[in-house]
């Protein structure tokens, strides 16, 4: 007999199966479907904190590198306390990074500022990131001048207020007004606005990048934080040699910080690897984490198909004694139970994607970057399949080995 | 050559520590187209020489051979195959599966002899229509009268024409009239020149036999070919 019209009398039989013992099946469907609801919504979730992240982390572009006093992330063997002993990178040292660095598209020195008081006349923003930088966070920062102009190399170590705004910024001070040439004064100190930024939006739904004001390094230093240690922006020349930048990078920082040969770096190169990195191991504990939690609710599920299908094995002795009198195989019957298994499974599976479905549908109104991808449907059908086979294997097995004359003397 | 040949079958079986022998061994021939019945009381081994004569057990010593096959031996799959090829089941409860029609009911050895569709479905309408059902065809085993349902069952077990016809006390469980209606049907399949061997303890249904072979304590007791 066929393997295929074995499959297809299989399904036939354990639909009028399923549908004698309705309340039964149901109540067995619900143990499978709230597992697979879990395992999907959990693989969703996963899903959508990588593409949270890596939307979130996007603006610090793939090929810059960003050169700190402390590392972003600090292995154990390095002590906080010695990395605060570390000299600050002055502004000095950036400039003469600027000097002796070829072959890169940008360096900008940052030295950022938050202030609670930007204001225009009676309008007001609050929690405002201040950057003071050069002309280059134009090529190294990913952002994008929506009207007027950028500072140049002269206005940024030069003592002229001026500034370039965010779009949040522009919208809460000037509203529908033109903020180019009009004046806005942080913690009081007056600037003059030259240009504004396009919107970029928010990290993580929070941090908004629009929310800043770019300034002249020089007047940072000299306004608002003197002698501070600065982070430079590096955009590598050559994206794909992005490792060679950072050694040559590395090496022309340890001379101009004179670190004598043998002694570690007193400084750290950050990229947007770095945090990938990170983000990797993190979201790794959570997926194992999350998978054995879920693979529980699957497993208790899996356990009442197991339940049940050795109900229906035990009932239907007579039917399999006679089902073997009329010639049917092993195969057959071990066939016939595997699927009735699989199809409460599969029924399972569908019902738990479609209540997945919408709970990801509910979801994206408060999180877009939700999604519900054609893996995770695979997923949760493979995870369905799997379990029908695996929790009716046993029952189906004993039901496969029954002898004819047993199975028929039995009432 | 016989279409049936035990030699000498033993069947035991160990309870607990004791070995029980259901059959003592058995000889018995049976030709093609004999109308057979088996008697004896119960517990005289009648039920097991049943079971293996219809391949639903194994001898534990001697041969069996069915149709010029050695039976003894086989193991379940092969043994699945000639149930299905060359044994044709009818039991004292029917055994019909429930909730299915009488056709799919018949269909399921051609399911199991790997017939397509069409074929199968025709050939079931057929042997349906050779029990008089013909008008019973889609009507579930609860929506049909005890010799309604023998009649299926009996339909199932000729519809992959098999060598032999195998009936455990098929009167059982209907009523005077209609069992007498179903052994009229099984002298009509022998008159045909089917094989038929009923399984039975009582004398009027034997009486239909042309041969009668009675069993006690495991062992053939006499057997006797009514005179024609």
């Amino acid at each position: 007999m066929k393997l295929l019209s074995e499959l297809r009398e299989g399904i036939a039989i354990s639909w009028s199966a399923l549908r004698a013992n309705l309340m039964r099946s149901v109540l067995t469907t619900v143990g499978i479907v709230i597992g697979i609801v879990t395992v999907t919504l959990m693989a969703t979730a996963l899903e959508t904190l990588d593409v949270v992240f890596h939307e979130a982390i996007s603006f610090m572009g793939t090929d810059v590198l960003y050169v700190a006093r402390e590392e972003w992330f600090a292995d154990s063997n390095i002590k906080w306390q010695d990395i605060m002993k570390r000299e600050k990178i002055s502004l000095a040292q950036a400039r003469t990074l600027e000097r002796e660095l070829g072959g890169v598209r940008g360096i900008a020195p940052t030295v950022v500022y938050g202030s609670d008081s930007v204001t225009h006349g009676s309008r007001s923003a609050s929690m405002v990131m201040v950057t003071g930088t050069n002309e280059q966070l134009l090529v190294t920062g990913g952002i994008e001048l929506a009207s007027g102009r950028f500072l140049t190399r002269t206005e940024a170590y030069a003592n002229r207020s001026l500034c370039v705004v965010g779009s949040e910024v522009a919208e809460k001070l000037f509203g529908s007004e033109s903020p180019l040439g009009q004046r806005l004064r942080i913690d009081g100190m007056p600037f003059e606005v030259i240009g504004t930024l396009m919107k970029r939006g928010s990290v993580l739904g929070r941090m908004s990048l629009d929310n800043q004001i770019i300034i002249p390094i020089q007047c940072m230093t000299r306004t608002f934080r003197s002698n501070p240690s600065c982070i430079i922006q590096v955009k590598a020349g050559d994206p794909s040699n992005i490792d060679g930048t950072k050694e040559e990078l590395r090496g022309v920082l340890r001379k101009i910080r004179k670190v004598p040969p043998g002694k570690d770096d007193d400084f750290s190169i950050n990229q947007q690897e770095t945090l990938v990195n990170q983000f990797k191991k993190v979201s790794m504990v959570i997926a194992t984490a999350g998978f054995f939690i879920t693979g529980l609710s699957l497993f208790v599920g899996g356990i009442g198909i197991m339940n049940i299908m050795f109900v229906s094995v035990t009932e239907r002795t007579q039917e399999i004694g006679v089902r073997k009198a009329l010639g049917a195989r092993r195969r057959t019957i071990l066939l016939q139970f595997l699927v009735e298994a699989a199809s409460i499974c599969v029924l399972g599976g569908v019902i738990a994607l479609i209540i997945a479905r919408v709970a990801v549908e509910i979801a994206r109104q408060y999180i877009p970057q939700v999604s519900f991808s054609f893996s995770i449907v695979l997923l949760a059908f493979a995870v369905a399949i799997g379990t029908g086979l695996i929790s009716g294997l046993l029952p189906a097995w004993r039901a496969a080995g029954m002898k004819p004359v047993d199975a028929l003397r039995k009432e | 050559m016989s279409l049936i040949r035990l030699e000498e079958v033993w069947r035991s079986y160990e309870m607990g520590t004791e070995t029980v022998h259901a059959l003592r061994g058995v000889s018995l021939s049976i030709e093609r187209g004999e109308y057979v019945a088996i008697m004896g009381p119960s517990g005289s081994g009648k039920s097991t020489l049943m079971n293996i004569l219809g391949c639903l057990d194994t001898p534990t010593t001697g041969s069996y051979e069915l149709n010029g096959q050695a039976v003894a031996d086989m193991d379940d799959d092969e043994l699945a195959g000639i149930r299905n090829r060359e044994i044709g089941f009818v039991f004292q409860t029917f055994n019909l599966l429930p909730r299915t029609t009488a056709l799919r009911n018949v269909e399921l050895p051609l399911i199991y002899a790997g017939m397509d569709v069409d074929e199968r479905r025709e050939t079931a309408l057929g042997a349906l229509a050779d029990v008089g059902l013909a008008e019973r065809v889609s009507h579930r085993p609860n929506e049909m009268s005890g010799g309604q349902r023998q009649r299926v069952a009996i339909a199932r077990a000729l519809v992959n024409k098999p060598s032999i016809l195998l009936a455990d006390e098929p009167t059982g469980n209907l009523d005077t009239k209609t069992g007498e209606e179903i052994l009229e049907l099984f002298a009509s399949l022998s008159a045909k020149g089917n094989t038929l061997v009923v399984v039975t303890h009582e004398e009027n249904v034997a009486r239909h036999a042309h041969r009668i072979i009675r069993i006690r304590d495991g062992l053939v007791a006499s057997d006797e070919t009514a005179a024609p």
